[in-house]
C-alpha cells in the first residue's frame, strides 16, 4: 500500500474516532441517535397504526418500520453537517488544513463515524420494532443485505449533509436546509403510507420519481419480503450516485472553505 | 528537517500579492526572516497580517509573487511544507468536545507521529504548559488562557522549525500573556523561527528581533524595535509646569540642553535631548534658576505606539473595531470566551 493511501486511511480513522468520542459527551446528538428514533417509532405505530391500511402486510409495523429506519438513516448524516459547521466556525478546519494530513480525512472521518452511529440507531430501532409487532420475514442473508443497504443509504446521505454543512456555514442554516429538502422527501414517499392513497400528482412523484421510495421499498423487500428486485439495485445505484455527486461537491467545497 | 547549518532564511517572501476581485489585500510584500529569530508583524485590523499568515501556512494561494518557508515553496511544495510548520491562531482552534490530552494526541497522530509517540508527546506538552492536571478534562471547561496554551501546544507537537502565531495573546489577561511569552521565548532559544502577528506593541517589543509594519497590504517599515523608534525621534524630557503661562520662559531656559527646538502644549514642555545623562539634573537647575516651578519632570523614550501612530496615522488598538472584511480574512479582535 502506498504511503499516501496508508496515511489517508489512518487520518480518516483518527478523525472518525474524534467524532465518535464527542458523541456521548453531547446529550443532544446522543438523543438524536437513540431516544428520537424510539419516540418516532412508538408514535407512528400507536397514532397511525390503527388508521392506515397496508394491504399485503400483516401489521402496520411490518410496513412502517423499514420506512422509519430508512428515514433515520437519511438523517443520521446530520451530525456531519453540524460537525463541519462547527469546525469551520471554530477555526479547526484551518488547523487541519495546515497539518501534513490527508486533505479528505476531515470529510471521510466524519462520514465514517456516521456509519457507526447509524448502526447503533438501526439496532435500537429493530429492538423497538420487535416490541411493537415488527418481525423479519426473510432469510438471514436477506436481512444482512438489508442492514448493509441501510448503512449504505445512511452513508450516501452523510455526503449530502457534508455538502449542506460546508455550504450552510451556520447550524441554523444547516437545519433549515436539511428539513426543507429532506424531510418532505421522506414523507412524500412509500415510507409511512402506501402511495396509492395520495393525490395523483403526488402518487406519481412518490412512486416514480422519489428515490427515497426506491430505497424504502428495497429495504422493505429485504426485511419483510415482497417484490423488490429492481428496487434493490435501484437503491444501491441511487446511493452510489449520491456519494459520487455530493462527495465530489463536498471535497471541492472543502478545499476552498474559509470562515466567513 | 530544516538544515540548520545553512544560512538560508527560514522565511523568504518576494513580491507577495493577494487580491479578491477588486480588493487588494496584499500589494507586493518583500520580507526575510532569519533562522532562529522572531519577526513581529504589526498592523491595524484589515492591514493584511492574517492574509499573509494564511498564505505562508498554505491555507490560501497567493495571487502573485512567491514565498518560501523552510526552503519550501508555499504553493509547489505545500504538502511537504506542512510537516515543517506549526500554526496557532487567534481563534484558539482546539476541539472543545475533546480533552486537552485527546486534542494533542489527535494532532500528533495527524502529524503521523504514531500512537505511542503522539501520546507521550501529548503528556509532555501538557506538563510543560502547566495543563497536566486539566489534561483529562474537556476543553469546554478551560479558561481562555488555558485554551491559548493548548492551542500553542498543538502547534508545537511535531517540534516544527517554523512557527506562525497569529495574535497569540489577543484577549488574554496579563498573567496568561506573560506565561505564553515565556513559552515562545523558550522555543526560540531552542532554534525555532517565529512569525508573530500582534496588535500589542509591548508584545512585539519583548519578543521580536525585528518588526515589520504593514498597512493597507503594503510593508511600510521594517527594522529592529530601536531602529523604528529612532525613525520617529529620540528621547525627550517632558516637564509639566505648575503655571502653564510660563511655557515660553521654560522653553528659553531649556533650549541650552535641547538638541532641537523645544515645544510646549497645554502646560507641558517637550525638550528633545541627545545626551540623556545629566539631562534631567541640568533641566531642573536651569528651571530653578529661572524660578519656574515644576509639577512633574521625566525622560520619555518613544514607544512602539508612537512608531505605529506616526507610520499608520492610527493608534494600534482602535477603540472601535472595523467590521470584519470577509474577503481578506481579517477579523475584528474578539475577546476569548
Amino acid at each position: 500500500m502506498s504511503l499516501g493511501l496508508r496515511f489517508a486511511i489512518s487520518d480518516t480513522l483518527v478523525l472518525a474516532m474524534r467524532a465518535l468520542r464527542r458523541i456521548p459527551r453531547n446529550p443532544e446528538l446522543l438523543t438524536a441517535y437513540t431516544v428520537q428514533p424510539v419516540m418516532f417509532t412508538l408514535l407512528f405505530v400507536a397514532v397511525f397504526g390503527g388508521a392506515i391500511q397496508t394491504p399485503g402486510y400483516d401489521d402496520y409495523a411490518d410496513f412502517m418500520i423499514p420506512g422509519i429506519i430508512v428515514q433515520q438513516m437519511a438523517f443520521g448524516g446530520f451530525a456531519t453537517a453540524l460537525g463541519l459547521v462547527d469546525d469551520l466556525k471554530k477555526g479547526l478546519v484551518d488547523r487541519f488544513r495546515s497539518l501534513p494530513m490527508s486533505r479528505l480525512a476531515v470529510l471521510t472521518g466524519r462520514t465514517l463515524s456516521d456509519i457507526a452511529m447509524n448502526a447503533l440507531a438501526l439496532a435500537v430501532m429493530i429492538v423497538v420494532g420487535y416490541i411493537v409487532g415488527f418481525a423479519f420475514a426473510t432469510s438471514a442473508l436477506e436481512v444482512a443485505a438489508g442492514v448493509a443497504l441501510c448503512l449504505l443509504i445512511g452513508y450516501a446521505f452523510s455526503w449530502v449533509f457534508a455538502c449542506v454543512g460546508l455550504y450552510a456555514s451556520t447550524p441554523e442554516g444547516a437545519n433549515t436546509f436539511g428539513f426543507i429538502l429532506i424531510f418532505p422527501l421522506t414523507f412524500a414517499s412509500s415510507a409511512f403510507v402506501p402511495p396509492e392513497t395520495m393525490p395523483d400528482w403526488l402518487q406519481t412523484f412518490a412512486t416514480d420519481i422519489n428515490p427515497f421510495s426506491t430505497m424504502v421499498d428495497a429495504v422493505r423487500a429485504l426485511f419483510v419480503g415482497g417484490p423488490g428486485g429492481n428496487d434493490i439495485w435501484g437503491a444501491v445505484a441511487w446511493s452510489l450516485g449520491l456519494i459520487a455527486v455530493f462527495g465530489t461537491l463536498a471535497v471541492r467545497r472543502y478545499r476552498t472553505a474559509v470562515v466567513s | 528537517m530544516l538544515d540548520l547549518a545553512s544560512s538560508n532564511p527560514a522565511i523568504e517572501i518576494e513580491g507577495l500579492q493577494k487580491s479578491y476581485g477588486d480588493v487588494q489585500a496584499l500589494c507586493g510584500i518583500d520580507l526575510e526572516v532569519e533562522q532562529g529569530t522572531v519577526l513581529g508583524l504589526l498592523g491595524p485590523n484589515g492591514a493584511g497580517k492574517t492574509t499573509a499568515v494564511r498564505i505562508l501556512t498554505t491555507l490560501l494561494p497567493p495571487s502573485a509573487g512567491s514565498a518560501r518557508v523552510a526552503g519550501l515553496d508555499v504553493v509547489k511544495d505545500a504538502a511537504e511544507l506542512r510537516a515543517q510548520i506549526g500554526l496557532a491562531g487567534q481563534y484558539a482552534a482546539v476541539d472543545e468536545g475533546l480533552t486537552g490530552f485527546e486534542n494533542l494526541e489527535m494532532v500528533g497522530r495527524l502529524y503521523h507521529l504514531g500512537r505511542d509517540s503522539a501520546q507521550e508527546r501529548a503528556r509532555e506538552l501538557l506538563d510543560r504548559f502547566d495543563l497536566d492536571e486539566a489534561g483529562d478534562r474537556l476543553v469546554s471547561t478551560y479558561s481562555g488562557g488555558m485554551r491559548r496554551r493548548l492551542d500553542l501546544a498543538a502547534a508545537l507537537v511535531a517540534r516544527p522549525p517554523v512557527l506562525f502565531l497569529d495574535e497569540p495573546t489577543t484577549g488574554l489577561d496579563p498573567r496568561s500573556r506573560l506565561g505564553l511569552w515565556e513559552v515562545i521565548e523558550a522555543r526560540v532559544a531552542q532554534g525555532s523561527t517565529v512569525l508573530l502577528t500582534t496588535q500589542y506593541l509591548d508584545e512585539a517589543d519583548r519578543l521580536a528581533d525585528r518588526i515589520a509594519v504593514i498597512d493597507h497590504g503594503t510593508l511600510i517599515a521594517e527594522g529592529t524595535s530601536d531602529e523604528l523608534k529612532e525613525r520617529v525621534g529620540g528621547e525627550r524630557i517632558e516637564v509639566r509646569l505648575v503655571r502653564p503661562e510660563q511655557a515660553q520662559e521654560a522653553i528659553s531656559a531649556l533650549s541650552g540642553i535641547a538638541c532641537e527646538q523645544p515645544s510646549a502644549d497645554d502646560g507641558v514642555v517637550r525638550v528633545p535631548v541627545r545626551d540623556q545623562a545629566g539631562a534631567i539634573a541640568g533641566a531642573v537647575r536651569n528651571l530653578d534658576a529661572a524660578r519656574i516651578d515644576i509639577d512633574d519632570i521625566a525622560v520619555r523614550r518613544p514607544t512602539l505606539d508612537d512608531v505605529f501612530l506616526t507610520l499608520t496615522g492610527r493608534p494600534p488598538e482602535p477603540e472601535e473595531v472595523d467590521e470584519a472584511d470577509p474577503d481578506t480574512g481579517e477579523h475584528p479582535q474578539e475577546a476569548v470566551r
